[in-house]
């Protein structure tokens, strides 16, 4: 390389020649191509003019006669070419000269390269490929551009209508406004993306107005569907991929959002259509179209909450009108619902990928006719009745495991929807005791796994009393084996009967009455010596007897033949009595039993006016009277030789709701006083939002009973009304 | 106060006594003459083992008076004594309220209860001599509240001129429903609040959202029905 400085003119002569040479080559002309020597040459003499002190420093002119060379070049070659050209072919014409251009700075950048090192930065110029494109721009892009946007955008308007278009010219037109911004996409966007965009609004605007009327929903959400998966296609195959979100929010805008309503409330095939007619791919597609729009969502889930609720509502008022014997009905409707939940969670889960809004729907839903049976039983207890009536013997003996755990489940999933969850519980709990006392559980298995499921649905508490319950009975065998023994050693002790005697422990069981009655001898032998037994155990503990719970087996020495009795503990100390008399009357039998007139109608009617008739009566009515007289029936007979004599049970429901009512009240008020412990001032509205809050998983409570309660915490001086303002409230310690 | 310029013993700002030669200020003397009369006048009515005036003195009382036993105005005296006790007058209150009164004869204690009745109607005392009715039938030690009938009468005597109609139609009710056999001090002085508050008969501000007591929800719902 030689080292010297170097005459402008000279200089730029050999350069100038190099130039020529390049744009004969990139006209096509048979020209060779550079060597690298010769290149190397065209790169030194730009370096000796360059890298010299002044007054032999050519720099700036250099980077003049580089811009002038490019200029020249555009304007007698690259433009004129443009000129009078339109549409596909001003795009074609348009990509070929950006080519060309692109070679010219490549190379002439490559020339003047020594520039670009120290020249361009030392004095803060544009780098010479940043020239080459401003170049460019001034003279070809801004003569041409609206007509190559409006050229584009109507290639893409004909392949929106089914045409073929060529895609990588597109792609290149394209890149050309990406290139012009120089690193930023503004000129992509504002001379191209913006117009394009409105014309895709307009576009799909147009369709859409025409369509909603023609169309179908489904038919609709079809078309929708395809739409947005071809605009999507476009922008892989040539638009930019910033333009997708713009773009496909400008088609779901017009296509899904400007017309939901229209499109939902179709008469025949919108939102409820489907959901009647079970068009599960519809709905599915509703999701799919709507869950990616802000709130598109919420009237689809509307749409669904109204559909549930109305079937709900019918069903319960179907069911209530149709005169099926009590109980009968009510166990249908029961399993109906189950049937409609069951159908309705399929769609929360598969159509509408158990989104949030959806679930809170079908809850709501639920909620509105689970609460509202029609009968006169609540529907905690017709839910607690349906569990029942699986669990005992003799009720779902013809269904599998499977099936009736299934069955099991979707009923403890109802409770979620049931208001009066305390309700329930206690009506489970009272039924529960008799299927334990009187050994009526189908199966232990059943029993232990319902309560487990209650447990994860409602919490601890609300099982634990429940799950006391079965220890108790397992405790009892286990306790009883010890008395078996006790017995066995103490043979003097024994009463002479078998006796089995279950413990209870208070608190988890039902409350009960306790009753006074005097019971035959042989059984107060029984009490005396279990009592004896119980009093090695421990002597901590306090029994108390219920005999309302007991069984009875008796034999009964009629005439014909013996027939073994099952009976309550009350109703063979009734019967027994006649093993001392022939012949009593009512109020001998009242004054021996020490029963109450009310229990005492009960248990003779059941022993003289009913199937097994073991007493007869005098007079001979269907009903008990105070005057009648009773004799042991000898001549009673039947063909079976064990017969059980049922006593109906008395009709609990009324203490059960005040028993929870009164749970309630005391619920009521710990929790206002939990909550006016933490906050010590609290406006009236925001307590009974927090009590209704934290008592929601139990029950929903009353306002009027919160009210009440607040007002009971005055009295007691827990909480005062403040003075300023009568609507809050404080703490008082 | 600056201090004053002259050597004359300094005088107490506030006093518009004057020193006698005997050294007691007069105002002491007037004070003592005062008393006596007041004293004297309590002893008229006074049941001299209790040492205070009970229900026998207060009915000679208003006889004297010409006021009915039960009129408001008794009460009203009752309060201004700051009585503590119903139909009792402990020698302390009535001092101290006749005091009050500016009093100390028969005549012009009759003279002063129109100027009583209007000091009690004076919005910064009336909530206080409401509340103070309530407490005053609040005879057994640890009574917290008050049984319907008398609450009615009371309503009546405290209420029944500013409130008319309101009076009437919450009587009405109270002694209909069953909900309640006492009322307490918390729904007394919300009965005030009520009728400040609410407009009547159209009840058309009234929340039951609000914190009001139960029984005025209860009270309004009945009113409603009765006006549909």
């Amino acid at each position: 390389m030689e080292s010297k400085t170097i005459d402008f003119e000279r200089g730029w002569d050999h350069v100038y020649k190099g130039i020529k040479q390049l744009r004969r080559i990139l006209e096509g002309l048979p020209e060779p191509l550079f060597t690298s020597g010769e290149y190397v040459m065209l790169y030194s003499t730009v370096y000796n003019m360059c890298a010299r002190n002044p007054p032999h420093n050519y720099s700036q002119q250099l980077y003049d006669k580089y811009r002038e060379v490019l200029e020249e070049y555009i304007t007698s070659t690259l433009s004129p070419s443009l000129r009078g050209k339109r549409d596909e072919f001003l795009l074609r014409e348009l990509v070929k000269i950006w080519v060309n251009h692109k070679v010219m700075v490549r190379w002439l950048s490559r020339f003047f390269n020594y520039l670009d090192r120290y020249f361009v930065d030392y004095r803060s110029l544009p780098a010479l490929n940043e020239v080459g494109m401003t170049c460019f721009t001034d003279l070809v892009y801004r003569e041409v551009q609206t007509n190559i946007k409006d050229a584009a955008i109507v290639l893409i308007g004909k392949e929106r209508e089914g045409d073929r278009i060529d895609c990588s010219l597109l792609k290149n037109v394209l890149d050309i406004f990406v290139a012009v911004g120089m690193g930023s996409m503004e000129r992509y966007e504002d001379d191209f993306e913006a117009d394009m965009l409105r014309d895709t609004g307009a576009y799909y605007s147009r369709k859409a107005s025409s369509w909603i009327e023609e169309d179908s929903c489904p038919e609709y959400m079809l078309k929708c569907e395809e739409c947005l998966k071809k605009e999507r296609d476009r922008v892989f195959h040539y638009l930019r991929s910033s333009s997708e979100v713009k773009l496909i929010e400008k088609v779901q805008h017009e296509l899904l959002v400007t017309y939901i309503d229209r499109l939902l409330e179709k008469e025949h095939s919108g939102c409820r259509a489907l959901l009647r007619d079970d068009k599960a791919d519809d709905l599915s597609r509703m999701y799919r179209l709507y869950c990616k729009i802000p709130r598109g969502l919420d009237p689809v889930a509307d749409i669904f909450k109204q559909h549930v609720t109305a079937e709900g509502t019918a069903l319960v008022q179907a069911i209530g009108a149709a005169s099926n014997a009590p109980g009968v009905q009510e166990h249908v409707l029961l399993r109906k619902i189950i049937e409609l939940h069951c159908k309705y969670m399929a769609y929360v889960t598969d159509c509408f990928q158990n989104h949030n809004l959806f679930c809170n729907a079908l809850k709501d839903a639920f909620k509105v006719f689970c609460n509202n049976t029609g009968t006169d039983s609540s529907s905690a207890e017709l839910l607690a009745t349906f569990c029942d009536d699986i669990l005992k013997k003799g009720g779902s003996e013809k269904l599998s495991d499977e099936a009736i755990e299934e069955t099991l489940e979707n009923a403890v999933k109802l409770l979620a929807y049931i208001n009066d969850r305390d309700l329930f519980a206690e009506f489970y709990r009272k039924k529960l005791a008799r299927r334990l006392l009187f050994d009526r559980s189908a199966n232990d298995d059943h029993e232990r796994s319902v309560l487990s499921k209650l447990k994860q649905q409602c919490g601890e508490q609300f099982t634990s009393k429940m799950e006391g319950m079965v220890t108790d009975i397992t405790l009892s065998r286990e306790n009883h084996a010890a008395f078996e023994d006790y017995l066995r050693s103490n043979s003097a002790a024994h009463p002479g009967i078998d006796l089995t005697v279950t413990i209870l422990t208070t608190g988890f069981w039902p409350s009960y009455k306790p009753c006074n009655l005097n019971l035959p001898t042989e059984m107060i032998k029984c009490v005396e010596v279990f009592k004896g037994f119980y009093e090695t155990k421990t002597k901590h503990k306090k029994l108390t007897w219920i005999y309302s719970l007991g069984t009875c087996n008796l034999s009964g020495m009629f005439d014909q033949k013996t027939i073994e009795l099952v009976v309550s503990t009350h109703q063979a100390a009734v019967l027994m009595l006649f093993n001392t008399s022939d012949r009593l009357s009512y109020s001998e039998i009242m004054d021996q039993l020490n029963s109450t007139h009310e229990d005492l109608v009960r248990l003779l009617h059941s022993l003289s006016c009913a199937k097994y008739k073991i007493l007869s009566k005098q007079p001979d009515t269907k009903t008990i009277s105070r005057s009648d007289y009773f004799e042991f029936n000898s001549k009673f007979t039947n063909k079976l030789r064990r017969i059980k004599i049922p006593l109906p049970p008395v009709d609990e429901k009324k203490k059960i709701v005040e028993d929870v009512d009164k749970d309630r009240r005391y619920a009521i008020d710990a929790a206002i006083v939990r909550v006016m412990k933490t906050r010590k001032v609290l406006g009236y509205q925001q307590l009974v939002s927090e009590c209704v809050e934290q008592l929601s998983q139990t029950f929903k409570p009353d306002i009027k009973a919160i009210k009440k309660q607040i007002e009971d915490l005055i009295t007691r001086e827990f909480l005062e009304r403040d003075e300023e303002n009568p609507n809050t409230f404080k703490y008082l310690a | 106060m600056p201090p004053r310029a002259s050597k004359r013993k300094s005088v107490p700002p506030n006093s518009s006594s004057v020193t006698s030669s005997d050294g007691r200020s007069v105002s002491n003397k007037a004070k003592t003459k005062g008393m006596e009369k007041v004293d004297r006048l309590f002893n008229t009515y006074a049941n001299s083992s209790l040492g205070m005036i009970d229900p026998e003195g207060i009915e000679a009382l208003c006889a004297d008076l010409g006021v009915d036993y039960t009129d408001v105005r008794i009460l009203m005296l009752a309060w201004k004594l700051k009585s503590e006790k119903q139909g009792y007058f402990t020698r302390e209150e009535w001092q101290t309220g006749l005091k009050e009164l500016g009093v100390d004869s028969l005549s012009k204690l009759k003279k002063a209860l129109p100027e009583l009745e209007k000091e009690v109607e004076k919005p910064s005392n009336y909530e206080g001599f409401y509340i103070y009715a309530f407490r005053y039938c609040l005879t057994e030690e640890k009574q917290k509240s008050v049984d319907i009938e008398s609450i009615c009468e009371l309503l009546n005597l405290v209420l029944g001129v500013q409130f008319r109609p309101q009076v009437d139609s919450l009587v009405e009710y109270l002694k209909v429903q069953n909900d309640y056999k006492v009322i307490n001090a918390d729904q007394w002085i919300n009965f005030l609040r009520f009728c400040k508050e609410i407009s009547f008969p159209d009840l058309g501000n009234y929340d039951a959202n609000q914190a009001w007591p139960l029984i005025l929800d209860n009270f309004v719902e009945w009113m409603r029905e009765k006006q549909s």
